[in-house]
């Protein structure tokens, strides 16, 4: 589809005609958390207002329907991503609860055990760091780092120094959500493989904006969220190789996750139901879906383009503000839809402060990345991010706002 | 939401020349204190002699409210009995917890009034309340080591 056209686009939603007390919204924080389109909140209403039941166990018509919705979603998810079988889509309640199962169960099955090594990298968001932390010190692991270049790309150097036979796990992400840059996942992959190390993949800003086929790309578990994908919050995705799913133990206890449970002992469902206890994310399964259906009908290749062009648009501007430093690769080469800056010696919040009377949102602090705030010597960055719909004229609202930011503050 | 409301001239006026930075000997508490959400930090000491605040000195990372904040701190405590420098603090948190709806006491607060702005921007209000938590920490812990 090569007819994309960010107008008709952004009447799919409501949210961005909103008056806020600084004028017309313009929402720069997709990175955080995207707008949802008309066409997602309806299909979550529909399912609420019509077909509500609880699933796998209700014996009636609603409950067979919810169930049958609830199921069908988990196979759109699949399609979406490109897995090979609609069970190795396990639902969780976000990312972050995705990466702490696959961390949780990697250790209690003994494939980290006290002499292994976990590697991770610097830019990691602290969802894809304190779950790896927690594991180590559970199972007397270690943890170890890939550094981060000035540049702001993985300094990939010590890959085979790195990556050795001691690696357990080798966890990263594929697109970082504060540097914005695209990671080349392919040669780690390999080199992972080589030495038997499992491969967790934080998938949370590439799936939003970039085509993804999990069968292609390797890796053994890959974890995204609803949220910043134009679906719900309460709803995330680990998808797992299934062999490997079928081989670990499960994670939270509870309804669904078992095949039968006696007052000695339990034995346990087959993935994806072992990995899902108690009643699931019903209605944001369905929504999930609906968003899955949106991207795909404006196709994921013509969403990256426009995250391309768009983000291309704002490293030229940004670079004109005196005083404005970008955090990260600095030209539009295998990078996303998020650029962290300083300007000058305002703080953060106070440009956020500034931006926000404008209207201008977008995010500032650490953005939960503090190890690649500290390699870069910054406490904290200003934030925009960039999706399907954000204009050009977007952009431009924010450079005028930084322009007023610095006259505000004297600089 | 006027942008004055929250930045007064004499918050501006702390944050580009804060009174009392930096960190100084003797004290005898010194806390860490963070701000979660946004990674502001300060480091705080307190040096108590005869129930008195003999000197509140700091290091803080942080935005103009929080940097504007830690001075006025420093302002309005140092010199003052303890006890007295209590009733300001708390003085100053039910102003930032008043939802505007409280009336700043000049008298106590000083240029800690120019803060009643903040308390209209509920995502501002940790940032002028960091040093001031630091402070209630170190203060009670340098009570407990002269005890």
């Amino acid at each position: 589809m090569n007819s994309f056209d960010v107008e008709a686009v952004r009447k799919d939603f409501p949210i961005l005609e909103r008056e806020v007390p600084g004028g017309r919204l313009v929402y720069l924080d997709s990175a955080n958390t995207s707008q949802k389109p008309r066409q997602v909140v309806e299909a979550i209403e529909r399912h609420y207002l019509e077909h509500n039941a609880n699933v796998a166990r209700a014996m009636h018509t609603l409950g067979a329907e919810a169930t049958e919705a609830f199921e069908d979603a988990r196979t759109r998810l699949g399609r979406f991503i490109g897995a090979p079988r609609r069970e190795e889509v396990v639902f969780t309640k976000n990312a972050s609860e995705a990466l702490n199962l696959v961390a949780r169960v990697l250790a209690d099955s003994g494939r980290i055990g006290p002499d292994a090594e976990v590697v991770t990298t610097e830019m990691e968001h602290h969802s894809n760091i304190v779950p790896w932390q927690l594991a180590c010190e559970r199972t007397g692991a270690t943890l170890r780092w890939f550094g981060v270049t000035d540049e702001g790309r993985l300094d990939l150097d010590d890959l085979d120094s790195l990556v050795t036979e001691r690696t357990a796990v080798v966890t990263v992400t594929w697109v970082s959500n504060m540097l914005g840059t695209i990671n080349p996942l392919e040669p780690i992959i390999r080199r992972a493989h080589e030495v038997g190390a499992l491969v967790v993949v934080d998938a949370s800003q590439a799936v939003p904006q970039l085509p993804v086929d999990v069968a292609s790309l390797g890796a053994d578990f890959v974890a995204f969220t609803g949220h910043k994908m134009v679906g719900p919050t309460g709803i995330g995705v680990l998808w797992g190789k299934h062999e490997l799913l079928a081989s670990l133990p499960p994670f939270l206890g509870g309804g669904e996750m078992i095949e039968t449970v006696t007052m000695e002992r339990s034995t346990f469902a087959p993935p994806p139901a072992r990995f899902e206890a108690g009643t699931p994310p019903i209605a944001q399964a369905v929504g999930l879906a609906a968003a899955a259906d949106y991207l795909d009908a404006i196709g994921m290749d013509a969403v990256a383009a426009h995250e391309q062009q768009v983000t291309a648009y704002a490293l030229e501007r940004l670079q004109e503000v005196p005083g404005l430093t970008i955090v990260g690769p600095t030209e539009p080469v295998d990078r996303g839809g998020a650029i962290s800056f300083t300007l000058g010696a305002i703080h953060s919040h106070d440009v956020a402060q500034v931006l926000d009377s404008r209207g201008v949102a977008i995010r500032a602090g650490h953005h939960c990345a503090k190890p690649a705030h500290l390699r870069f010597g910054v406490q904290s960055t200003v934030r925009a991010s960039f999706y399907l719909y954000t204009t050009n004229d977007e952009i431009d609202a924010l450079v005028d706002g930084l322009v007023a930011t610095r006259e505000y503050f004297g600089a | 939401m006027n942008l004055d409301t929250l930045y007064q001239e004499i918050i501006l006026d702390h944050y580009k020349a804060p009174h009392g930075a930096g960190l100084r000997d003797p004290f005898e508490a010194e806390v860490h204190h963070v701000n979660p959400t946004c990674g502001d930090e300060i480091t705080l000491r307190v040096h108590l002699a005869d129930d008195v605040v003999q000197d509140v000195s700091y290091d803080a990372a942080g935005c103009s409210i929080s940097q504007a904040s830690a001075s006025v701190l420093n302002d309005l405590v140092v010199g003052k009995p303890l006890t007295d420098a209590m009733t300001v603090l708390d003085s100053f948190t039910e102003l930032m917890q008043g939802k505007g709806q409280v009336e700043a006491d000049e008298d106590v607060l000083e240029d800690g009034v120019a803060f009643a702005g903040v308390a209209q921007f509920p995502a501002r209000i940790k940032c002028a309340l960091l040093s001031w938590m630091a402070f209630k920490d170190a203060a009670s812990q340098a009570v407990e080591e002269s005890a």
